[in-house]
């Protein structure tokens, strides 16, 4: 089948079985490798991508279901080649990661929980990171991460971004 | 761990959805988050799929009358992000941060979650508990099945072959004072309950209890109601030992479910404190208590 | 140690480098790797525990869309050697396919290889196997006995190994205590689970007679093993070290999965990519770790000195042997812990059964056997009435008594266990927590403090290898490093190996900036790949710190002699009457100074100003030898294990709803001691991920079979790896006692926190159930089982 998909603004068309997930479609068709498959049956969280800004699993979503939708993945976060957004220099900063296989994931699910929630407790970046599992760190350091990049970011002079279906 | 192959249409109403769903070995996919993962593994071979996501009119949440309905394929985190669900159905609003997880709540749907009427799922247990109603479309008439009699067993239910959900109605408490608490236990926080509990109360302006509805699911096969413990309960105030005696011969006629994740033991222990819990949620928060 | 008294970068909070591809999505896993005309794997796995192979018929697969082949394990065997084995055990043979017979329920029979992975699933769902069901065995004790089916029938018995050592005079220290108290606790089958499963492509280039390799690898001598059962010369064998791997922490081995995939290379002639997906890495990954019962006997006196320990490990290893036997000989090096034991009676047993092969986990079997350790602690402590840290105290090694030698003839490097235990009391406020516990008790909740101290050996030697296989004569477990300046003065060094999240590049780097005194984020890392490499043995047994940072140091070091001797060769003076800072030099005394681009230039370009017959350019390398791995072992099994043995002293507060029984932590303290630290933020994230994956396997993790041999824990549905929610936010203590055996006093950290974990949380568990008479035994302890045997003890009461 014949998809057209909006993968990091801009737009794909792509020829897939309609039994191809999502992940397999932006990994194969597309070559955004940042995205990862760690388990395929929806737990581990490492196909973690963005779908109108919010985290979804691209394991439990086909390709054919995925038009009209904004997708975002990993290559879009970093501003420009060889830059790092806010969130992803948090996680530099904490070493909120180690083998890095989970982190494109984490990072994204970091990125969506602070335009939400912009002043997050522990217990919501705990909650928010919750479902993306991470066998390296303990969790100690992403939680760091976050909370530093939450602090940055409103510190920082960059504009808010708006949620989509969110009041601005 | 690739499914294997099928077909997939997107009808674009309710009719050809199931005319659709008429041919066999089709099933429905919504939000897919159930679903797929069986895909994944093999463990379901349909020949075909039948996206009823984007079907104009069966997303939706509004108020009717002296109930709220939801539409089949509303998404789980519009519904819990929802002023209206917030207002009018809390014991949905206090249930929903349970199901799944962000993500999956992202993409599953309410209707979905009732359809597939899993033991452990907890919007079908806040629906029996409210005594709400499932409402079906065959294809040629809009039946409303009481969420009761929806529910069967485990991943069975009362929808006939080509037959689709397309909404849920929830009652909603008209009485100014009422109360909610919902308790689950599970290994971790997403995973699928060992027991669970909801409960919805309302209170008189004496503090006397003049509504009350408990239910327990996980533990059972299905989700299922207490309504002689509620009917125990109504006229009290509702105090701990009233809960607590009430509770205990709820839970002690109970069929419970067996597998291999818990002994029978544990999950009528676990419903029993988890059902405690609820209902001094619910009590306390009618009185102004904060939970 | 010949460390600078003051580290400039050592020790100080930097960034780790590798961080910034992987936050960006652009590390290179192995399932990131396309090669033209690559084709997919997938494989047809065993409906049975045990049985007799009638007939593969692949017909209907073959006949399916997009199928290149189907291999069962007969045509395997006939072109690849068998996998090796650790233990002398010739009759347990071994290949990445079942031969003739199956021996668990998973395991593969036949591999498929299709354009896709989609169509290679389609394709093995249709390979028809007939099988004669055998009898099988799956409990480690009934496959010890003499009359249990074996599952290698060639071998003769389930036994693969069962040796007792006596270290000490363990019948005399029981007999002059007035004390014992024997018991019994298990390990349950658990995992790392990376949550990368094993991966590897494979090329095979039949002009240039060369098989490429790209893999999820942390294995040593894995281009070796490959390249034997492959019956190619080892130099045909390529393994691409710049891979990056998704998670290992011991277990991503994967020699059966290449030697496969080789072989399907150079049969089709065609790029060939196997990567397990999460139904294969499960069940068949042969990635399981210890699953192990421990029947322990302490004979103590009254005031609480253990004198002597007699233990048994009964090891279930599963269907195939592997490195797994070697688990039960690692811990040999610190069977008495941190403890003056002073003597011990230690019976190693290993076991087949029909379940999956292990692999080397995280501590290659320390873990399990701390757990055991420490329970005869706290069951010292308990039946003496007297307070468990004080029984640990009054047995710990003082730090006065470094080197010390334990029984089994390991002399552990240095430590201050009793400063790091009161460090850590100090921080949590020991009176204060203990009240803590009492005001949740008083809340109707069960609450227990547990305590775990335990050592984490390091620097990965493999001297259990010659311990437990006579035949095995190793003794060097080498590590290298190579620096070359080019013509321009910029430093690029390598390393040999690939890295599974532990930082090597900037361990390497941090480490060569320390000895020439530049800044680390200027030095290049590479990784050659192995054809290219120095003699390594991968990132194994909690041993880079020790061993590449060694072997960085060494080779800067040497780089750093050989820029002195240019320098004072062309001052005129003496060697010794030079500085050498940042890089320049100036002579001490006189008027010389070189920049190290004067240096740089000298040495690239200007042979006739260099010293007598100093070679041109600028390059050292250096092949390290693990410090005190020298000998092998004695005859009665003494040996020195391991070089170095970071400590680690863990208080967990544990409150446990007895209705629902599940356990929330309410406080997780650890005090560390690594000696020095080379990079914080490595360490401390080792540790944090250490005690998560320490709390998995007390609290959520377990491979299951069930009793027909069926493996029922497959999925992350089941097999329950802990989330955000289920780890506490973890306070660590540090402290540093530097190791007397290394170049900066570092010692390993890679094991650290999951070493001690699992014993500190039964423990708090034990002590939560202890106003109640009954004790957890087994890992994991389940929730519902928790709260089963809290209401039975109730009920009996």
């Amino acid at each position: 089948m014949k998809v057209e998909l909006n993968v990091n603004n801009a737009r794909a068309s792509v020829e897939v079985e309609p039994r191809t997930t999502l992940v397999d479609c932006l990994r194969d068709n597309l070559g955004l490798t940042g995205t990862h498959t760690g388990c395929e049956h929806g737990i581990c969280g490492a196909c973690t991508v963005l779908l109108e800004g919010e985290p979804v699993r691209a394991c439990l979503m086909l390709a054919v279901q995925a038009d009209g939708y904004a997708i975002t993945t990993i290559e879009a976060v970093a501003p420009a080649p060889g830059e790092l957004s806010i969130v992803q220099d948090a996680f530099c900063e904490t070493h909120g990661l180690q083998c890095g296989f989970c982190t494109p994931g984490m990072v994204l699910t970091a990125e969506a929980l602070l335009r939400r929630i912009p002043d997050p407790t522990r217990a919501d970046i705990v909650s928010a990171i919750s479902a993306n599992i991470c066998r390296c760190t303990g969790y100690g350091q992403i939680v760091e991460a976050i909370a530093l990049a939450a602090k940055r970011l409103a510190g920082s002079n960059l504009p808010r971004q708006v949620v989509p279906g969110e009041p601005a | 761990m690739k499914p294997a192959p099928f077909d997939y249409v997107r009808p674009a109403s309710i009719d050809e959805a199931c005319a659709a769903l008429a041919v066999e070995e089709s099933v429905v996919i919504a939000g897919g988050q159930t679903l797929i993962p069986i895909l994944a593994m093999r463990l379901a071979r349909p020949a075909r799929l039948v996206d009823i996501a984007r079907i104009p009119g069966l997303a939706g949440i509004r108020e009717e009358g002296d109930a709220v309905v939801i539409g089949a394929t509303t998404r789980q985190v519009e519904a819990e992000r929802s002023a209206v669900i917030a207002a009018r159905v809390p014991l949905l609003a206090r249930a929903l941060p349970f199901v799944g997880h962000a993500p999956t709540r992202n993409r599953g749907t309410l209707g979905g979650s009732v359809a597939n009427a899993d033991p452990a799922a907890e919007i079908p247990l806040v629906l029996v508990t409210l005594g709400g109603v499932v409402v079906v479309h065959d294809g040629r008439t809009t039946q409303e099945i009481a969420a009761q009699e929806f529910v069967l067993g485990p991943m069975m239910t009362a929808l006939a072959t080509g037959a689709l959900v397309v909404g849920l109605r929830f009652p909603v408490w008209p009485d100014r004072r009422i109360g909610v608490g919902f308790h689950e236990v599970s290994t971790r926080a997403s995973d699928f309950a060992f027991a669970a509990a909801a409960a919805q109360i309302a209170l008189d302006a004496s503090g006397r209890c003049t509504k009350c509805t408990i239910g327990i699911g996980a533990a059972t096969p299905r989700p299922v109601r207490r309504d002689a413990l509620a009917t125990k309960l109504i006229g009290s105030t509702l105090d701990d030992t009233d809960i607590r005696a009430g509770v205990a011969d709820a839970v002690a006629e109970l069929e419970i479910m067996v597998d291999s994740h818990a002994s029978p033991d544990y999950r009528r222990r676990a419903a029993k404190a988890l059902a405690v819990r609820a209902l001094t949620d619910a009590r306390d928060a009618a009185r102004g208590v904060p939970v | 140690m010949s460390a600078p008294v003051h580290f400039k970068f050592v020790e100080t909070p930097r960034r780790v480098r590798e961080d910034r591809r992987f936050v960006a999505g652009r590390g290179r896993f192995v399932a990131d790797v396309r090669l033209p005309g690559m084709v997919h794997v997938a494989l047809v796995p065993s409906q049975h525990p045990a049985a007799r192979i009638i007939e593969i018929d692949a017909a209907a697969a073959l006949a399916m869309p997009g199928v290149h082949a189907v291999v069962a394990g007969a045509e395997l065997a006939a072109a690849v050697d068998p996998m090796m084995n650790g233990l002398d055990t010739p009759n347990v043979r071994r290949f990445p396919l079942a031969v003739g017979q199956v021996r668990y329920n998973g395991e593969w029979i036949a591999a498929v290889v299709a354009d896709s992975r989609a169509q290679a699933e389609d394709a093995a769902e249709l390979v028809e196997a007939s099988y004669e069901a055998l009898p099988f065995v799956l409990d480690a004790e009934a496959a010890l006995k003499p009359d249990s089916v074996p599952v290698h029938p060639d071998h003769g018995s389930n036994v693969l190994l069962d040796r007792t050592f006596v270290w000490g005079d363990v019948a005399q220290h029981f007999a002059q205590s007035p004390h014992q108290i024997a018991f019994r606790v298990t390990w349950g089958r658990n995992s790392t689970v990376p949550v990368e499963t094993f991966g590897v492509v494979v090329a095979w280039d039949p002009w240039n007679e060369i098989l490429d390799v790209w893999a999820s690898i942390q294995m040593p001598k894995y281009a070796d093993q490959i390249a034997r059962a492959l019956r190619l010369p080892a130099n045909a064998v390529r393994v691409h070290y710049d891979v990056d791997v998704g998670g290992s922490y011991g277990v991503k081995r994967g020699i059966k999965h290449t030697v496969l995939a080789g072989y399907l290379a150079r049969r089709l002639n065609r790029p060939v990519r196997l990567i397990e997906d999460r139904l294969e890495n499960m069940r068949a990954g042969d990635a399981h770790g210890p699953d192990r019962i421990f029947d322990v006997t302490v004979a103590f006196d009254s005031d609480g000195i253990i004198n002597s320990m007699k233990m048994r490990a009964l090891d279930n290893v599963g269907a195939y042997a592997g490195r797994a036997p070697f688990q039960l000989g690692k811990p040999v090096g610190a069977i008495v812990g941190p403890y003056r034991i002073k003597s011990v009676e230690y019976r190693a047993v290993s076991v087949t059964s029909n379940k999956a092969a292990q692999e080397a986990v995280r501590g290659f079997g320390q873990a399990p056997t701390n757990y055991a350790i420490e329970t005869a602690i706290d069951r010292v402590a308990a039946a003496l009435g007297l307070e468990r840290i004080e029984v640990r105290r009054r047995n710990f090694i003082r730090k006065d008594e470094f080197p010390y030698l334990i029984p089994s003839g390991t002399r552990y490097d240095s430590g201050d266990y009793h400063t790091v235990v009161d460090k850590v009391l100090a921080h949590v406020d020991w009176p204060a927590l203990q009240q803590q516990r009492e005001q949740l008790r008083a809340q109707g909740l069960l609450a227990g403090i547990g305590i775990s101290a335990c050592l984490e050996p390091s620097g990965g030697n493999s001297s259990f290898e010659p311990l437990l296989n006579p035949k095995n004569t190793t003794s060097t477990w080498m590590e290298s490093c190579r620096i070359n300046v080019d013509a321009l003065g910029y430093v690029t060094a390598t390393i040999h190996t690939t890295s599974s999240g532990q930082g090597h590049e900037t361990l390497a780097a941090t480490v060569i900036g320390e000895v020439l005194q530049i800044d680390p984020d200027r030095i290049r890392i590479v990784r050659p790949d192995s054809l290219a490499s120095l003699p390594g043995n991968s990132p194994v047994g909690s041993r880079m710190a020790i061993m590449l940072g060694g072997a960085a140091f060494h080779a800067a070091d040497k780089l750093k002699r050989k820029l002195i001797r240019i320098a004072a060769h062309q001052f005129g003076c003496a060697e010794a009457d030079v500085d050498y800072a940042t890089g320049g030099i100036k002579q001490r005394g006189g008027p010389g100074q070189l920049s190290w681009i004067d240096l740089v230039t000298i040495a690239h370009r200007n042979f006739h100003l260099l010293p007598a017959e100093m070679e041109p350019g600028l390059e050292t390398t250096h092949v390290m030898q693990v410090p005190t791995g020298e000998a092998l072992p004695t005859p009665d099994g003494r040996v020195q294990m391991y070089p170095c043995h970071s400590f680690e002293f863990h208080v967990v507060l544990v409150a446990i709803d007895p209705d629902l029984g599940k356990p929330e932590f309410r406080r997780y303290v650890i005090g560390h001691d690594c000696g020095t630290v080379i990079n914080p933020a490595i360490v401390k994230g080792m540790t944090l991920g250490g005690i998560a994956h320490g709390i998995g396997a007390a609290l959520l993790e377990e491979f299951v079979y069930d009793d027909q041999g069926q493996m029922i824990s497959q999925s992350f549905m089941d097999y329950v790896l802990p989330s955000a929610h289920e780890i506490p936010e973890v306070e660590i203590v540090h402290h540093c006692t530097p190791s007397p055996f290394t170049v900066l006093g570092q010692k390993g950290s890679g094991e650290s926190g999951y070493l001690g974990a699992p014993a500190a949380v039964a423990s708090a568990i034990n002590d939560a159930l202890a106003p109640l008479g009954i004790v957890m035994s087994k890992l994991p302890i389940r929730i519902p089982e928790l709260s089963d045997a809290i209401a039975a003890a109730r009920a009996s009461k």
